[in-house]
C-alpha cells in the first residue's frame, strides 16, 4: 500500500467500538454455547456461507487459527464483515435459540475473535494452488466485490490487476463505515493481506471508454465492482451551499481526517442505514442537536430496526412526514431548512405523467405529496442530505453489451456473468446497494465462475 | 390452612451406631484437614465429616491437584497426587477430641493408615478411640504414593491383606469399622466379601480413580505438574459419579458383600445423594463439590432432600433406602418385548437438527429431513431411497442468499402457511417403523419435551433373553452388541 493511513487517537476516542472485541475467556463461554446445529441455518443466511458453527467450535477448542481459516475460505473479507454484517438480520437472526427463549450465540464478535487473532499474529492468507496458472482478469474498483474475486482468483494462481480510482482501496470499506463499525486503518490491514497474495492494485485509474477498450485487449475477463454514483441530490434551492454535505462525503471527511468539525444543529436528511451512520457520527463528533428528517413514516425507513433503536438511544431525533422545500443560507453558514408535512399519496392514484418508473418499486409502496400550506422551518446549520446513491450510468453504458435495469447490471446469479460474456458484475453496481457481506459473495462467486472458464480457456 | 405436616426425618443411624442429623458426611480430604475447618463444616451444616487419614505424617509435593474442564465449566474431573495427613498424629488426636467435645451430636469419624503391623493398626485405633472418634474407616483405597509403600490400594487390591488388617482392627476396636473400598480393582465385590468375612461393620466406596488428566501441549508434562513431571493421580468430582454408582450396586446387589455402606463418588447435588441411597447406601460422603464451592453448599442439599422426601412422603431416609437396586439386572432378564420410538413435538422443535445427524451417524438412520419438497414420502423406507446428511448439506450451500433489505426486496412475503415456529423444512421426522428406540435422539436433543420416547404395545407378553433361548435351543448365544 503507498498511502498509509494511521489510526487516529481523537477518532479512536470519539468512535470506540460499538461491539467490544471478546475477552478470552467470554469468547469460550460463549463458544461452547453454540449447539453446533446440522446445516446450520446461519450458515444459509450468510450470504457467504461461512461454516459458523464449524468456526465457533474450532475456538472452543483452542484452535483460533483453524477457526480464522475456515472464516477466510468462505469470506476473504472475514475481519471486516465481523464488524459491519447487521448480523441481526443475517447469522444470529437465523439462530435457533431465537425459537427457545434464549439470546442468539454472537457469531460476529465470535468471528471477529478469530479474525482479530488471525491478524494480530501476521498470518498470511492460503493459497490455492502452488503454480501460477495462465489467465488475466482486470477488476474495476477495489471495494469488497473486487477484492473477493482478486482474492479467489489469485488463491487459485490467476493474475489479477485492481484498478481504483481512489488514492486507497477498499472502496465504502475504507471510506464509507461508521467509524464505530470499522475503522479505516482495519479495512486496510486486511486488503493488505490480500495484496500480499499477489494482487496487482493500480490507484488513481480512471477508467475512460478508451481505457475500457485496451483492458479488453489486455486482458481474458473483466469483473465490475464499481459500487454505486454520487449521492442522489435533494433537487432544492440552496443545496449546493457548502454547509450542506452528502452523507458519504461526511462520512469520509471524518475517517480521512480531513474534517472532523460539524455543526452545532445537524439536520440529515432520509433514513437509510447511511443516513443513520451519519446521524450518528454528528452526534460523537460534537453536535448538539441532531434530526433525521424523513418524508415517510417509522414504519417505512429503510434503515435497520436494530440501527434505528441504536440511534435514537444515541440520542437522534427523528421526524417523521416532513420533506424539506428549501435550504436558507446565511453568508457562509445556513439558517434553516424550510420543510412540508407530507401525506401519502392513495394508493390507487395514477403514476406520476410520463408513466414509467424511474427507480424500482420499493416495499414501502407509497408515492407522498406535500400537504398544501404546511410551510414551517426547522434551524440548524449543517445539513446532510443521505438520499441513496445513483448508479454509475455514464461508464456502466460504455461498457458495451451489458444490460442494465433500474441503472443495475443485469446478470447470471449463480456465475456474475453479464450479457457481454467478457464482463462480470457483483457488489453495489448489480443489487441497487446492499451489504459487504453480499458483494464479498458476489465477487466469489464470479471468481468460481471466472476461474472455470479461464482454466478452459487455457487448457 | 392446609395441614402443616411434620418436616421429614433426615437423620441417621450408621450401621446401627453411628449418629448424624443428616446424611452428609465430609469425606477424608482436605475439607476435613484439621479442628477448626471440620468445626466450621458442622456449623455449616454437615452431619458428620471423616477426617483426613491419620498415620505416620508424609511430606507432600506442590502441585498437586489437577482438573478436566468440560465445555468451558470447571472441574468436571479432579484428581489430586496428595498423601495423607501432613500434621502430627497428637495434634490431630487432640483436635478430634476438642470437636467431639464441641459437636458430641455430629458424627466423627477417623480414617486410619499405617504400615501392615498388627501392632501398629492396634495402637492408632487405640489412640482414635481414646479421642473419641464414632467410629474408622480403614484408608485401603487411596491408588497413589501410600500405595508404593505398601499401604493404601495396595492393601485394597488384594483381599488376602484387607481381610487380615481388617481382622486385626476388630480385634481391638470398640466402635464400628468401616472398610473404604478401591475402584482400582477389576471386581469390588471380592474384598467387600473379605471385609465382610474379617466382620467390617460398614463399607465406604468408591475412593478415588488411577487417572491422568491431561497434558500441556507446550510443555508436554501431564497435570498436575510437579517440576516437570507428574504421577498418576486419584479421580474425583462429577465425572465419576456413574462409575460409583455402578459399584456400589454390585456391592449391595451381592450378599456376601453387601453391608451399611458409606456412598461417595462425585456427589454434587441432593439428587446425586439420593440416587446413591436409592442403590443401598445409608449415607454419602462428600468432597469435590465442597472443594469446589466451600461447605456452604450444604444448605441446599440438604434443603432439596428434604423437599423431595416431603414431596414423595418419605418420613426418613430408610424408607427409600435401596428401592431401586432389585431393578438393575442382569442384561439377560431385560424385556426383549417392550418396545419404545421416539416422537418428536413440532411446536416445541427449534431445528437444530441435532437429533438428525446423530441418528444417521451414531444410530439407525431413521430420522428425516423430508416434510417438505419432493421427498415427502411418508412411509419412505429406510436410507436407501433418503439423500444423505452430506447431500443435504451441499444443497443449502447452493442456494444464494442476500441481506434482507425492505427497500430493494419489495417481493419479500413471509410465509403464512407454516404450522410451526421453526420452518417445516427444519423439523425432522422420525420413521418409527425403523426407530429401535435407543434414546440418542431424545439424549442429544436440547429442548426438554421436545423428542419424547413413546411406548409402542406389541401385544406381547414379557421375554427376556434368557427366556427365549431357553424356549428355542438353536439360537446363537450372544445377543448384545458390545460394538
Amino acid at each position: 500500500m503507498t498511502v498509509a493511513h494511521k489510526p487516529n487517537s481523537e477518532l479512536a476516542a470519539r468512535f470506540p467500538d460499538l461491539h467490544p472485541p471478546f475477552d478470552h475467556q467470554s469468547a469460550l463461554t460463549e463458544a461452547n454455547r453454540c449447539l453446533y446445529c446440522f446445516d446450520a441455518p446461519c450458515i444459509a443466511a450468510c450470504p457467504t456461507h461461512i461454516d459458523v458453527p464449524r468456526f465457533i467450535k474450532k475456538i472452543a477448542q483452542g484452535n483460533l487459527r483453524g477457526s480464522a481459516l475456515t472464516i477466510l475460505d468462505a469470506n476473504i473479507l472475514g475481519a471486516s464483515c465481523s464488524r459491519v454484517c447487521p448480523v441481526d438480520v443475517l447469522c444470529e437472526g437465523a439462530c435457533v435459540y431465537h425459537r427457545y427463549n434464549q439470546q442468539p450465540i454472537e457469531i460476529g464478535r465470535l468471528q471477529r475473535h478469530a479474525m482479530d487473532a488471525f491478524l494480530h499474529n501476521g498470518a498470511a492468507l492460503p493459497k490455492k494452488s502452488s503454480a501460477d496458472k495462465l489467465g488475466k482478469v482486470a477488476c474495476i474498483g477495489s471495494g469488497p466485490a473486487s477484492l473477493s474475486c482478486a482474492a479467489e482468483l489469485r488463491q487459485q494462481g490467476f493474475a489479477v490487476a485492481v484498478f481504483e480510482r481512489k488514492a486507497l482501496p477498499g472502496g465504502l470499506n475504507t471510506y464509507g463505515v461508521a467509524e464505530y463499525k470499522l475503522r479505516s486503518a482495519d479495512s486496510l490491514r486486511e486488503i493488505e493481506m490480500i495484496r500480499a497474495l499477489g494482487v496487482d492494485f493500480r490507484f488513481g485509474e480512471d477508467i475512460s471508454p478508451a481505457k475500457l477498450a485496451k483492458l479488453e485487449n489486455e486482458y481474458d475477463f473483466i469483473f465490475l465492482g464499481v459500487g454505486l454514483g454520487a449521492m442522489h441530490k435533494l433537487g432544492i434551492p440552496g443545496e449546493n451551499h457548502p454547509a450542506v454535505i452528502n452523507a458519504l462525503d461526511f462520512i469520509e471527511r471524518y475517517k480521512t481526517g480531513v474534517a472532523s468539525t460539524v455543526g452545532r444543529r445537524v439536520a440529515v436528511i432520509g433514513a437509510g442505514n447511511t443516513a443513520i451512520d451519519a446521524a450518528r457520527a454528528a452526534i460523537r463528533l460534537g453536535a448538539e442537536n441532531v434530526q433525521i428528517l424523513y418524508r415517510r413514516g417509522k414504519e417505512h425507513i429503510s434503515a435497520f430496526a436494530f440501527e434505528y433503536e441504536q440511534a435514537r438511544e444515541e440520542g437522534v431525533e427523528f421526524r417523521w412526514w416532513i420533506q424539506p422545500a428549501a435550504i436558507h443560507t446565511y453568508g457562509p453558514t445556513i439558517a434553516a431548512i424550510e420543510c412540508m408535512f407530507t401525506q401519502p399519496v392513495p394508493a390507487n392514484a395514477d403514476l406520476p405523467i410520463g408513466g414509467e418508473l424511474k427507480s424500482p418499486p420499493d416495499s414501502a409502496g407509497s408515492q407522498t405529496q406535500p400537504t398544501i400550506a404546511s410551510s414551517f422551518r426547522i434551524p440548524c446549520d449543517m445539513a446532510i442530505p443521505a438520499i441513496g446513491q445513483s448508479p454509475l450510468l455514464a461508464f456502466l453504458e460504455s461498457c458495451r453489451g451489458i444490460k442494465l435495469e433500474f441503472g443495475r447490471v443485469q446478470i447470471d446469479r449463480a456465475t456474475g456473468q453479464t450479457a457481454n460474456p467478457k464482463y462480470f458484475a457483483g457488489g453495489d453496481c448489480v443489487n441497487g446497494g446492499r451489504e459487504v457481506v453480499d458483494a464479498v459473495a458476489d465477487g466469489k462467486r464470479s471468481a468460481l465462475a471466472l476461474a472455470r472458464q479461464l482454466e478452459s480457456a487455457h487448457a | 390452612m392446609p395441614e402443616q405436616k411434620v418436616a421429614p426425618d433426615l437423620s441417621v443411624l450408621f450401621a446401627g451406631k453411628i449418629y448424624s442429623p443428616n446424611p452428609f458426611w465430609l469425606a477424608s480430604a482436605p475439607p476435613t484437614n484439621c479442628g477448626q475447618q471440620v468445626m466450621r463444616a458442622f456449623d455449616a451444616g454437615w452431619g458428620g465429616a471423616v477426617w483426613k487419614t491419620l498415620g505416620d505424617p508424609i511430606v507432600n509435593v506442590s502441585s498437586r491437584y489437577s482438573s478436566v474442564d468440560w465445555n468451558g465449566q470447571r472441574m468436571m474431573g479432579l484428581n489430586n497426587v496428595e498423601l495423607i495427613t501432613d500434621r502430627p498424629l497428637e495434634t490431630n488426636l487432640r483436635e478430634i477430641t476438642e470437636v467431639k467435645k464441641r459437636y458430641p451430636k455430629h458424627a466423627l469419624i477417623a480414617s486410619l493408615m499405617v504400615e501392615s503391623k498388627r501392632e501398629a493398626w492396634h495402637k492408632i485405633v487405640q489412640q482414635s478411640e481414646d479421642a473419641g472418634a464414632d467410629g474408622l474407616e480403614l484408608n485401603f483405597g487411596c491408588p497413589h504414593g501410600m500405595s508404593e509403600r505398601g499401604m493404601g490400594s495396595a492393601v485394597g487390591q488384594v483381599p488376602e491383606y484387607a481381610e487380615m488388617i481388617t481382622a486385626w482392627v476388630k480385634e481391638k476396636a470398640r466402635t464400628p469399622v468401616l472398610v473404604k473400598l478401591t475402584p482400582n480393582i477389576t471386581d469390588i465385590r471380592t474384598v467387600a466379601r473379605a471385609a465382610k468375612r474379617a466382620g467390617a461393620d460398614g463399607l465406604s466406596a468408591i475412593n478415588t480413580i488411577n487417572s491422568i488428566t491431561g497434558i500441556d501441549l507446550d510443555t508436554f508434562t501431564p497435570r498436575p505438574n510437579v517440576d516437570g513431571k507428574s504421577s498418576h493421580g486419584g479421580y474425583c468430582g462429577p465425572a465419576v459419579k456413574p462409575i460409583a454408582l455402578n459399584m456400589v450396586q454390585q456391592v449391595q446387589g451381592d450378599p456376601d458383600s453387601a453391608l451399611p455402606l458409606s456412598g461417595i463418588g462425585g456427589i454434587s447435588d441432593w439428587r446425586d445423594a439420593v440416587e446413591f441411597i436409592l442403590l443401598g447406601c445409608s449415607n454419602v460422603q462428600v468432597c469435590t463439590a465442597v472443594m469446589h464451592y466451600g461447605y456452604r453448599i450444604i444448605e441446599e442439599m440438604r434443603d432439596g432432600l428434604s423437599n423431595w422426601m416431603a414431596e414423595k412422603g418419605f418420613a426418613k431416609i430408610s424408607d427409600f433406602q435401596s428401592l431401586s437396586l432389585a431393578r438393575v439386572q442382569e442384561w439377560k432378564h431385560l424385556n426383549l418385548n417392550y418396545k419404545i420410538v421416539a416422537r418428536i413435538h413440532e411446536e416445541r422443535c427449534i431445528g437444530c437438527q441435532l437429533c438428525y445427524t446423530a441418528c444417521w451417524d451414531g444410530a439407525h438412520q431413521c430420522i428425516h429431513m423430508d416434510r417438505v419438497g419432493q421427498s415427502a414420502l411418508t412411509g419412505a423406507g429406510h436410507n436407501g431411497v433418503q439423500a444423505t446428511p452430506a447431500m443435504r448439506e451441499a444443497q443449502s450451500r447452493e442456494v444464494i442468499s442476500m441481506t434482507p433489505i425492505p427497500k430493494l426486496d419489495h417481493a419479500v412475503t413471509s410465509n403464512g402457511s407454516e404450522p410451526y415456529a421453526t420452518p417445516l423444512a427444519r423439523i425432522p421426522r422420525v420413521d418409527e417403523s425403523e426407530c429401535v428406540g435407543c434414546n440418542l435422539c431424545y439424549l442429544v436433543c436440547p429442548v426438554p419435551g421436545c423428542i419424547t420416547m413413546e411406548e409402542i404395545d406389541l401385544n406381547l407378553p414379557p421375554q427376556s433373553w434368557e427366556q427365549r433361548t431357553a424356549s428355542i435351543p438353536n439360537l446363537p448365544t450372544t445377543g448384545r452388541n458390545c460394538g
